[in-house]
């Protein structure tokens, strides 16, 4: 497992400095309690399918407080399997998930997760689709109303809370997904292929919408994608998932480069829109950027 | 505009059927002592009203009270065997023998065992009517989207909450459609029950006018039948539109036809 730093003050023309103090992150002994927990940490961990196809083996990764990581490999190395047992959704042959340090391997109910498909309840107003996990904890329906109208005027979007989830566009519906995930409750998100079914100028949007998002709820943030750019662009740490199947050891690169231009949350507003796609499009064609994007396609293989 | 036109259509056809109907019997084609003339059916259809609408009553009870236990059956079958795969497994077969079974040939056994009142009319009604709901309801649960049940599983839900919350909604278009069906059962079961043992409703009435070669009362009660199950099922698309505003299935359906 190669573990490269590049942090921006290290940048030097692209080069990547390894940073000795990281070199096992992803070894047992990271997984030891210690002062600074990650917000979300997987140790060792290895999946196998009912049918017995082992899809992953000895994979560890973990999510820095408030920051976007990025997980990305090609279609089928298993991105989702991971997704679905850091979510508990599949309890993983070895290793463990703790979540500030503590075990919640195959609980699901912690952590949130969001897919490419926005999965809103077509029968529920907006409204009642953001308020739906408080409603599951037994939370009453009118506070349940209350908290997720807040939730929707963070977001931007309190002009859609009594529309129907047919009345959306793609991306706006991706949004609601968000915020519903957000009111789960967790500091955690883990989002699978987020904007993928969105058309490009969308996902851009959403992009920039995201990690003003992050930073306004002070998540952290797992993204699964297959766009390498979209990862470069996002995120502060990206794994590399390579070799299909079980082979699947994650590479890391720490620090990418941090975004700019997304501070705050203009997304949503339209006016803003084109100031910052500017200086999106001027971030994406950066030496660091094209550097780390080098990078991380090399690994991919 | 494109409503409009339908209803036109819908008219026209209508009305040269009946038209034609009546030319055919007029002309001699048929004759008359076989087939009363849509004139005739009107008449006899005035004539009898006071009659019709008693037996009318009795039929409309009979299909009601039916329907509601049929569906109240067919809906905890399909709860049932969503929430217990099992007995999915075991009822099936049994549910799916039990419709190729003709309600004619039941018919009799009910009258016999239950006798000449309502109950084997209703009993009769309630088998006919829980199909449709078992099915359309069984595969709507089926149909639901393993990542939804996944997602809601992250929320922490429930068995309970996600059949609440998700499947429910879900199903309550097919729901709709099967309980469309099942209208029209219920009423077509009622008349047969009756049909074949019974003092009153609208079976009861067309034996009679049988008996009597009073085939122009006899097709009055058809009509009379025939406009029954079209109200009750369309009585079931309002409440359909009103419980389901979110559902764009029917407006797409409506605008395809």
């Amino acid at each position: 497992m190669s573990t490269l730093d590049k942090q921006t003050t290290d940048i030097t023309e692209g080069t990547a400095v390894e940073a000795p103090g990281e070199k096992d992150l992803g070894a047992a002994a990271a997984c030891e309690p210690q002062q600074n927990a990650p917000a979300l940490e997987a140790c060792n961990l290895t999946l196998v399918w009912g049918n017995g196809q082992v899809v992953a083996q000895d994979i560890s990764i973990e999510l820095q407080p408030g920051t976007i990581t990025c997980l990305v490999g090609r279609s089928g190395c298993g991105k989702t399997t991971l997704l679905h047992a850091l979510a508990g959704l599949l309890q993983p042959q070895e290793g463990r998930v703790l979540l500030h340090g503590s075990d919640v391997t195959g609980h699901p109910g912690h952590i949130g997760y969001m897919l490419q498909k926005d999965l809103l309840i077509p029968s529920k107003r907006i409204i009642d689709n953001v308020a739906l996990p408080l409603e599951l904890k037994g939370v009453s329906r009118a506070e349940a109303r209350a908290r997720a109208q807040e939730m929707l005027e963070r977001g931007g979007l309190e002009r859609v809370a009594q529309s129907w989830p047919h009345e959306l566009s793609g991306g706006m519906r991706q949004r609601v997904a968000f915020l519903r995930t957000a009111l789960i409750g967790s500091d955690i998100m883990l989002l699978d292929e987020p904007f993928s079914a969105l058309d490009a100028l969308t996902r851009r949007e959403m992009r920039a919408w995201l990690m003003s998002s992050v930073k306004e709820f002070g998540l952290s943030v797992l993204v699964i994608t297959h766009d390498v750019d979209e990862a470069v662009a996002m995120a502060s740490r990206i794994y590399v998932m390579a070799g299909s199947p079980a082979q699947g050891v994650v590479t890391k690169i720490v620090g990418v480069i941090e975004p700019q231009g997304c501070t705050d949350a203009a997304a949503v507003d339209s006016s803003k829109d084109a100031g910052q796609g500017n200086e999106l499009a001027s971030f994406d064609l950066s030496e660091e950027f094209l550097a780390a994007k080098r990078e991380v396609l090399s690994l991919l293989g | 505009m494109k409503k409009l036109s339908q209803f036109a259509l819908q008219a026209i056809s209508l009305t040269s059927f009946l038209v034609l109907w009546q030319l055919v019997i007029v002309a001699g084609i048929i004759p008359n002592y076989l087939v009363p003339t849509p004139v005739q059916v009107v008449f006899a259809l005035v004539k009898d009203f006071q009659l019709l609408l008693t037996h009318t009553g009795i039929t409309l009870l009979e299909s009601l009270i039916g329907l509601v236990i049929g569906v109240l059956i067919g809906f905890a079958l399909a709860v049932l065997m969503d929430f217990f795969k099992t007995l999915d497994k075991l009822l099936s077969p049994l549910v799916t023998i039990s419709q190729t079974i003709p309600i004619v040939t039941i018919a009799p056994l009910l009258v016999l065992w239950l006798g000449y009142g309502l109950l084997p009319k209703i009993v009769l009604v309630a088998i006919s009517t829980f199909f449709p709901i078992t099915v359309a309801l069984n595969s709507a649960f089926k149909s639901i989207d393993p990542d939804m049940v996944d997602l809601m599983t992250t929320m922490g839900a429930s068995r309970w909450q996600i059949f609440w919350h998700v499947k429910l909604a879900a199903a309550a278009p097919q729901f709709f459609s099967g309980l469309k069906m099942s209208v029209t059962y219920a009423v077509i079961g009622a008349v047969i029950a009756e049909w074949l043992g019974g003092d009153a409703g609208l079976g009861v009435y067309m034996t009679r006018v049988r008996k009597a070669f009073a085939y122009d009362r006899m097709f009055a009660a058809i009509v009379v039948v025939s406009a029954l199950s079209l109200v009750l099922m369309k009585l079931v698309e309002l409440v359909q539109k009103r419980a389901l505003p979110w559902d764009t299935s029917q407006e797409a359906k409506e605008s395809a036809q």
